[in-house]
């Protein structure tokens, strides 16, 4: 048992670490998307829902599961989702304006 | 360790690896998208490992296996539905409830674990002891998470709510919590006491962020964000779960970064925002112009500006609070398109804090279809403020007062975007009246700036008309 506590606060602590080192590099521009993608990734919780469910062998088991089932999901499927809309917004330039194409303004500039 | 749960911990340290390689990609906006997809893939592996290892190892009850499916079914289309709807402005509630319900699935999985033992043997204190942390975190970050989403949403008054003998209060719910935590752990097999830890945890959020202005509430969304984070990594603790460890881990060590970078940017500390009772809400109380002291304002009409802009080479935009309050993220992409096709240069200065949170503004501007190559982070864009024509400000206050550059005011020390060292400057703004920080701007008041007097969305709307005419002739 100790082994086993030992082996994940050991693998807690790197995690940590790798996170600070991850997210510190990432520019204001992005910081609320990634903290939106950061929410949908505990949305792994999930997981631990699946293993209460394996676990449960009563009604208060089975309310349990439900509650954390139900929780958990609508984390992990809300978060990836809204953290994909938010980033499909985010768009290269246009290519370089050519003002005989280009309609309204630059067309009527380009004719003027 | 049996061959099947070797293989079920290789699959979590894949899932681990996608999750930090998915957030590493967050970096860059042209990956960014990719980089959460991959994280989504390493969510379903994590995910369907565990549950073939568990129909696997432990084979089926029915009705566990029904109850998840039904859970995750309700849980999953409320929230499909709550984020394809969301408006973007909204983002900072939406995803304090994302944090509530992570939050408090990890306080149920920890219960669920412990009442688990309490059939058998009682728990050992490898157990009991995340089991305690993980209902401590998880459910005082629940009830915190959904108070905070009905400050930002506006159903809770967003000013800080404080009432004489709260400290005592808090300071005796923690007490009863703490006593409840250490009962639980001691009597192992008792589970009323988790109980009570879970009622007294869930009114400390509710205490925990009541007081806390409307202003700072992301800042507390943020280190929500890292407490769910951590009562996540507890239930994996309490599961032995390494993929719950791992992912928990990454969300704290990432909404505690993100609230300590928030709190920088807004010049204040996190114990001084989380003791709460600053500033009020964040809903603008302004005064109309009228009756106040403009003997050093120069102002402007929608003509003026719209001159000043069609005759500049390079305008800088400044966007503010102001201006993703009024909505009026499209009238300025509007503007800046008709500029652009003039050949005027134009490109967005964006604070760390213009929005409700770093990051916000960008997100509203990005939905008015401005390409993020025209968006300058704060260091970006105070280089190029030095060969900037027109600084245009729009409902933006604190984030460019060069006041803050002097020391012994309420806004020293705070980054600020160096708007005053444009060649002239144009404020869009409704009132005189200051900022979040309640100090005046000497910007304002500099010979070189034209102060516009509107409410950000109609004034946008009246340049854009008057813009028409000088790039059309």
């Amino acid at each position: 048992m100790t082994e086993s506590l030992f082996a994940n606060l050991a693998i807690f602590v790197l995690s940590l670490l790798v996170g600070v080192e991850v997210i510190s590099k990432i520019p204001s521009t992005l910081q609320t998307p990634m903290m939106s993608a950061a929410n949908a990734v505990h949305g792994v919780v999930i997981a631990g829902a699946v293993a209460t469910a394996a676990a449960a062998d009563s009604w208060t088991g089975y309310a349990l599961t439900f509650v954390a089932a139900a929780l958990a999901a609508a984390n992990v499927f809300g978060g990836y989702v809204v953290t994909d809309r938010m980033l499909a917004m985010f768009k290269r330039p246009d290519p370089p304006p050519d003002p005989a194409e280009d309609t309204g303004i630059a067309g009527e500039v380009a004719r003027t | 360790m049996t061959d099947l749960a070797f293989l079920v911990g290789v699959t979590y340290l894949i899932a681990a690896t996608l999750f930090v390689v998915g957030l590493h990609k967050m970096r860059a906006p042209s990956t960014a998208r990719r980089g959460n997809r991959i994280s989504a893939v390493g969510m379903v592996i994590a995910v369907g490992s565990t549950v073939t290892f568990a129909l696997i190892d432990t084979g089926g009850d029915v009705l566990a296996w029904t109850a998840l499916v039904l859970g995750a079914g309700v849980g999953a289309s409320f929230g499909v539905r709550r984020s394809s709807t969301v408006k973007m402005t909204d983002i900072p509630q939406l995803i304090s409830v994302f944090n509530a319900v992570g939050g408090g699935a990890a306080a149920t999985i920890a219960i669920a674990d412990f009442l688990h033992y309490r059939t058998g043997d009682s728990p050992p204190l490898t157990v009991s002891i995340p089991v305690v942390f993980g209902v401590l975190i998880g459910s005082l970050t629940f009830s915190g998470s959904l108070i905070a989403a009905g400050k930002l949403q506006g159903l809770i008054p967003g000013q800080p709510i404080v009432f004489p003998g709260a400290r005592v209060l808090n300071l005796g719910v923690a007490g009863v919590a703490a006593g409840a935590g250490v009962l639980a752990i001691v009597t192992s097999s008792h589970i009323e006491w988790l109980l009570v830890l879970l009622v007294g945890a869930s009114i400390l959020g509710i205490l925990m962020v009541l007081p806390i202005g409307g202003a700072d509430a992301p800042v507390i969304v943020s280190l929500l964000n890292a407490f769910t984070g951590l009562a996540v990594a507890m239930a994996g603790f309490a599961l032995d779960n390494q993929a719950l460890i791992i992912a928990g881990a990454l969300v704290g060590a990432a909404g505690t970064i993100l609230t300590l970078e928030m709190a920088k940017v807004m010049n204040r500390s996190v114990p001084s925002i989380v003791l709460g009772g600053f500033g009020t809400s964040d809903t603008a109380t302004d005064t109309p112009v009228d009756g106040q002291d403009l003997n050093d304002v120069r102002q402007l009409t929608a003509d003026d500006v719209a001159l000043q802009l069609a005759y500049a080479h390079q305008v800088l935009i400044v966007p503010g609070y102001g201006l993703a309050a009024a909505q009026a993220q499209h009238e300025v992409a509007e503007l800046a398109k008709l500029l652009t096709a003039h050949g005027v240069k134009v490109r967005y200065a964006i604070h760390p804090v213009a929005g409700r949170m770093p990051g916000q503004m960008n997100v509203l501007l990005a939905e008015a279809d401005v390409p993020y190559t025209q968006m300058l982070q704060l260091d970006e864009a105070n280089t190029a403020f030095d060969t900037c024509d027109v600084a245009l400000v729009i409902g933006a206050n604190d984030v460019c007062n060069p006041d803050a550059r002097e020391p012994g005011n309420a806004v020293s020390g705070m980054p600020i975007l160096d708007a005053d060292h444009a060649k002239s400057v144009v404020v869009i703004k409704r009132s005189m009246n200051s900022g979040y920080a309640g100090v005046s701007n000497p910007l304002f008041t500099d010979p070189k700036t034209g102060m516009f007097f509107s409410d950000a969305k109609k004034g946008l709307a009246e340049i854009v008309v008057a813009t028409k005419t000088y790039v059309a002739a």
